[in-house]
């Protein structure tokens, strides 16, 4: 057990020497309103590539809209989204162009019921980066023994568990050859003993150097792989920190109120 | 590390996304396909509304009992006023008119009884809707009881017949459309096969073939001594079809049941009639109010038919206004008001059925 | 114990539920058998008091009235079996053009149902609800009396361009009359069918192999219009078209679309619009918000999200109400009794049921057709549920 820890701490040492200097995403006074409901206030977020953060807060703060602001899922309507190098504005090509570079993990997996596992990996490449059939297969068979559900590949969505419904889902997002991958609570819709297994996956991605955001309340998660953790309450960043200082001495008064209230049991 | 501790006061949204220009951006404008859309949307209804306000109401005459009273452009709603009494009652004489509208206080008290939710008994409404009404509504209409003055049913027609035949239709086809629903699902093998093929025959057929067979055929059926009035041949003929009807929403009711309710009536020692009648059918009944509401709908737009086998319904005293060479040149405006009142009627049920089913929706959530 | 079972074994027969279904429904079918025995006694006595004859052999019997309109030869010579097949050809055709005609307004109309542009949305609304809310026979006699019956007359016809003209008697469309050598086109158009299928076969094998898309779609419609029209205008114009020319008080020439076909068609096309629109609206919102964005997010286009993601799952909901939407246009468009157009139900069961009087027969042909349609219809969509369902444990 304890080895176990030590060993962790050891991949987290290790992982936050790779985070390089150049910028990813930038986001700069980027504000929100859903109608009259202002729910994102001033964010200001910078991630560089290779680096890993983990966004947190209670419901309703605005962690899932401020990535689904990243990929245009959800439009801002004040402030500059910069992402790998290319600005959001409102035109089609600019998003499609910045959606092929993010690839996105969300609560519900939204895999493709219609199509098989492989299909749903393959769909992508073929129509968006106009690869060769046989070649995507050969991606995303790569990918699919990555997150070791090969196995699986001919069959439907609906003939999985939820752990390996959501590792086809980052094995489809992954065939994009993304640059960042967007996390948006993949664990939270898994029964409890499918939670570690696609956390695994999450991991090793992590450990080879892919620029993450993730939405997410495994603190564990957090603290193994996190360069920086983010907590977010009322549509603003309250407080962001390195894993150790910010689950150790939370500075502000809401970081430890939601803290104590997630990790006491 | 960053604290901002601070909280960031709400800001209301930025302008141009806000109130009626946001709002207008947004749905109507958000795109340039968007905006072509909006439009040509836009002048289809100055296009369309400004002559039909004009023509129904700027320009039309109300006031009169004959087609002279019509002396401007627009429409001469005259005609409705000068024939309302046959579009509601047909031809039942003058002086039993109040007979006709205590039916429609009644069916509209039983129907309220029976359909709102906060009404105490419903159950008892529904017995009264299947029973006492009919009854009571038949010796009002037809008289010949009780000192009152028999009306045969040729007289009976407009918006009063429709009505009737709706509800007769209505009041056989649901205890009929229970059994053949309870056939269908039975394990034995006569009943259920029976029950199945009655049902999608008169399910598969168009109802004019069947108002046909009941016009034409019946008589063949029965006894050569025994007469049936039209009206009573066409209602068989329509309960029948309704009932089939009716059976299929039972039994997507029967189906949608869990098991396990079937399971508790048995457990508890009830015999087979007993658990229909005391746990399975209310409940059954009560998620099918909205399936039987939108067949009754269907059945208010079908009972038209009986047009074409000669019954005087609010249709066929449409047509017949038409046609009537004294009212030369009112055909819309008598399309107009007919099919408002139809529409008024099937819009106003729909929509009953539609908010009853999103009730029961989040009913069966929570 | 062993007195229960004593119990048990003594008691009477008919409390064992075996024999007490069996024997209910023993008397439930000698009830059917009484009853319908009844039925057959009461008709023979009925028919013969009454004189009429039965079996099928009026159907080889001359008609001896006319029909307006027919799409095989028929005179009053004919026999009465050929007005079964005219009345139900009459009925084909009022099935298709309507079943073409509503699934376009329809699918329209539901699409715009789910619009963003508001008032597209609003427009679509009020369609679906003043259509499905009046009674279907209401819509055709309006089409037919106040729409049609008050257009001008044959000399102050409504027109476009002078080839089509609308009146009270009906619309006139000109007629394609094929001359000599009018088959190599027509072998034009279906090699261009042809080669499109073969294109679209390369460009997925192509695709397959390389990746790269191929716009079959756009070129192999430019091919399947170009390549006969070319081909007509090589070969010397075969194919003419036939002008309606007003002469006298009427029209000749061209095709004549009777009046009362039109206002069937858009009262029953009309109607069934609005119960489509629904369908693929209810079909469209089944479909997660979900799939959209997943599809979005893995950045493909509007365009292959629609075709790719969003319909192939709206269609497995869509087409199984969608054919029950067809089979009631079907059956509606019986109420063309009501206006006069031949169809099956007027022209054997109205005109044929009277000069026979042969109702049982007659009626049993007519229902027969409806069922075996129903039937065919319930056997399609058994079939496409059992295929197209999605793969679940």
């Amino acid at each position: 057990m304890h080895a176990e820890v030590e060993e962790k701490e050891k991949q987290s040492v290790s992982l936050k020497h790779m985070a390089g200097t150049e910028t990813m995403i930038e986001l700069r006074g980027v504000n929100k309103w859903y109608g009259d409901f202002h729910v994102l206030k001033d964010i200001n977020l910078t991630v560089r590539k290779g680096e890993r953060i983990v966004v947190c807060g209670p419901s309703g703060s605005g962690k899932s809209t401020m990535i689904r602001c990243i990929n245009r899922l959800e439009e801002h309507q004040e402030g500059i989204i910069d992402v790998n190098g290319v600005t959001l504005t409102n035109d089609l090509k600019n998003i499609e162009h910045i959606r092929k570079d993010v690839g996105m993990v969300f609560q519900h997996f939204n895999l493709f019921p219609h199509l098989t596992v492989l299909e749903n990996c393959t769909l992508a490449p073929i129509w968006v980066r106009k690869m060769p059939r046989k070649e995507t297969e050969e991606i995303a068979m790569k990918y699919l023994e990555r997150v070791k559900i090969p196995d699986q590949a001919n069959k439907y969505p609906g003939q999985l568990s939820g752990g390996q419904q959501q590792r086809v889902a980052i094995a489809r997002s992954l065939c994009m050859n993304p640059e960042v991958m967007l996390f948006d609570e993949p664990t939270s819709a898994l029964d409890p003993e499918m939670i570690k297994e696609v956390l695994d996956v999450m991991i090793e991605l992590a450990q080879e150097g892919m620029t993450m955001i993730c939405v997410t309340h495994e603190m564990g998660f957090a603290r193994t792989v996190a360069n920086r953790v983010i907590f977010m309450d009322g549509g603003q960043i309250i407080e962001e920190n390195a894993p150790e200082p910010f689950f150790n001495s939370p500075q502000s008064e809401r970081t430890q109120l939601f803290l104590s209230q997630i990790l006491s049991h | 590390m960053i604290v901002n501790d601070k909280n960031i006061p709400s800001r209301p949204a930025p302008a141009s996304t806000r109130g009626i220009a946001g709002w207008l951006r947004e749905n109507l404008f958000s795109t340039p396909g968007n905006s072509v859309l909006t439009f040509m949307g836009l002048a289809f209804l100055v296009w369309a509304i400004p002559p039909i306000f004009q023509w129904a109401v700027l320009q039309a005459d109300f006031i009169g009992v004959n087609k002279e009273a019509c002396t401007s452009e627009g429409a001469c709603w005259v005609f409705v006023s000068a024939r309302f009494q046959q579009f509601m009652y047909g031809f039942y004489p003058d002086t039993e008119l109040w007979r006709v509208n205590i039916f429609f206080a009644q069916m509209t008290a039983v129907l309220v009884w029976v359909l709102w939710d906060k009404m105490p008994r419903r159950t008892w409404g529904g017995v009264w809707f299947l029973t006492g009404f009919p009854l009571t509504s038949f010796i009002l209409l037809h008289g010949g009881f009780l000192g009152l003055e028999t009306v045969e049913t040729h007289k009976w027609g407009g918006l009063m017949l429709t009505l009737v035949l709706s509800l007769v239709g209505m009041v056989i086809a649901l205890p009929i459309g229970i059994l053949l629903a309870l056939g269908r699902r039975s394990d034995m093998p006569a009943v259920s096969s029976f029950c199945t093929v009655f049902i999608e025959i008169w399910r598969g057929v168009p109802l004019i073939t069947i108002l046909f067979m009941a016009s034409v055929m019946l008589p063949l059926f029965i006894p050569g001594d025994i007469e049936l009035d039209k009206l009573a041949r066409a209602m068989i003929g329509i309960s029948l079809f309704e009932a089939a009807l009716i059976a299929e929403v039972i039994r997507g009711g029967l189906q949608a049941m869990p098991k396990g309710q079937y399971e508790a009536a048995d457990a508890m020692g009830l015999s087979y009639w007993q658990g229909m009648r005391l746990i399975i059918m209310p409940q059954v009944l009560k998620i099918s109010i909205p399936g039987i509401v939108n067949t009754f709908v269907q059945l208010f737009k079908d009972t038209s038919l009986v047009l074409i086998i000669g019954l005087f319904d609010l249709l066929a005293v449409m047509q017949a206004g038409i046609t009537d060479v004294n009212w030369p040149n009112i055909s819309i405006e008598a399309f107009v008001f007919t099919g408002f009142v139809f529409w008024a009627f099937c819009f106003g049920m729909s929509r009953y059925s539609v908010a009853l089913e999103r009730k029961l929706d989040t009913g069966h959530k929570s | 114990m062993s007195q229960n079972i004593n119990k048990a074994s003594s008691s009477r027969f008919w409390y064992d539920p075996k024999v007490r279904s069996i024997l209910f429904q023993l008397l439930f079918i000698g009830l059917l058998v009484f009853f319908i025995s009844n039925i057959i006694t009461n008709t023979t006595n009925n028919l013969e008091q009454r004189g009429i004859t039965t079996g099928f052999d009026f159907l080889s019997q001359e008609a001896g009235f006319g029909i307006i309109q027919s799409l095989v030869e028929y005179d009053e010579t004919h026999t009465f079996g050929k007005t079964f097949i005219v009345g139900l050809l009459n009925t084909a055709l009022v099935a298709v053009l309507g079943v073409a005609l509503s699934t376009v307004v329809g699918f329209l109309v539901g699409i715009g149902r789910l619009s963003s542009n508001w008032l597209v949305a609003r427009l679509s609304t009020v369609y679906i609800e003043i259509f499905r809310n009046i009674p279907v026979l209401l819509q055709i006699l309006f089409w037919y009396i106040a729409v049609l019956q008050v257009l001008p007359s044959p000399r102050q016809s409504i027109t476009l361009g002078e080839s089509i003209f609308l009146n009270l008697r009906g619309l006139y469309i000109p007629a394609p009359v094929f001359g000599e050598g009018s088959g190599i086109v027509l072998g034009a158009f279906v090699a261009a069918c042809m080669a499109a299928f073969v294109l679209s076969h390369w460009a997925k094998q192509r695709q397959v192999k390389t990746g790269e898309v191929f716009p079959v779609f756009r070129v192999g419609l430019g091919l399947i219009v170009a390549l006969p029209i070319v081909v007509w205008v090589v070969a010397g114009q075969p194919i003419s078209l036939e002008m309606p020319v007003l002469k006298g008080f009427n029209f000749r020439g061209g095709i004549t679309v009777m009046p009362e076909l039109i206002a069937l068609l858009l009262g029953l096309a009309f109607y069934t619009a609005a119960y489509i629109a629904e369908n693929v609206r209810a079909g469209i919102e089944a479909i997660s918000k979900g799939q959209r964005e997943a599809a979005g997010a893995l950045g493909l286009s509007e365009g292959r999200i629609m075709s790719l993601v969003i319909i192939p799952q709206a269609m497995r909901v869509v087409i199984p109400p969608l054919a029950t939407n067809y089979m009631n246009l079907i059956k509606n468009s019986s109420l063309a009794t009501a206006i006069g157009y031949p169809e099956l139900v007027n022209v054997f069961m109205g005109t044929t049921l009277n000069q026979t009087g042969q109702a049982i027969e007659i009626i049993a042909m007519t229902m027969a057709v409806y069922l075996t349609m129903n039937l065919m219809v319930s056997l399609f969509m058994n079939w496409f549920n059992t295929r197209m369902a999605l793969v679940e444990r």
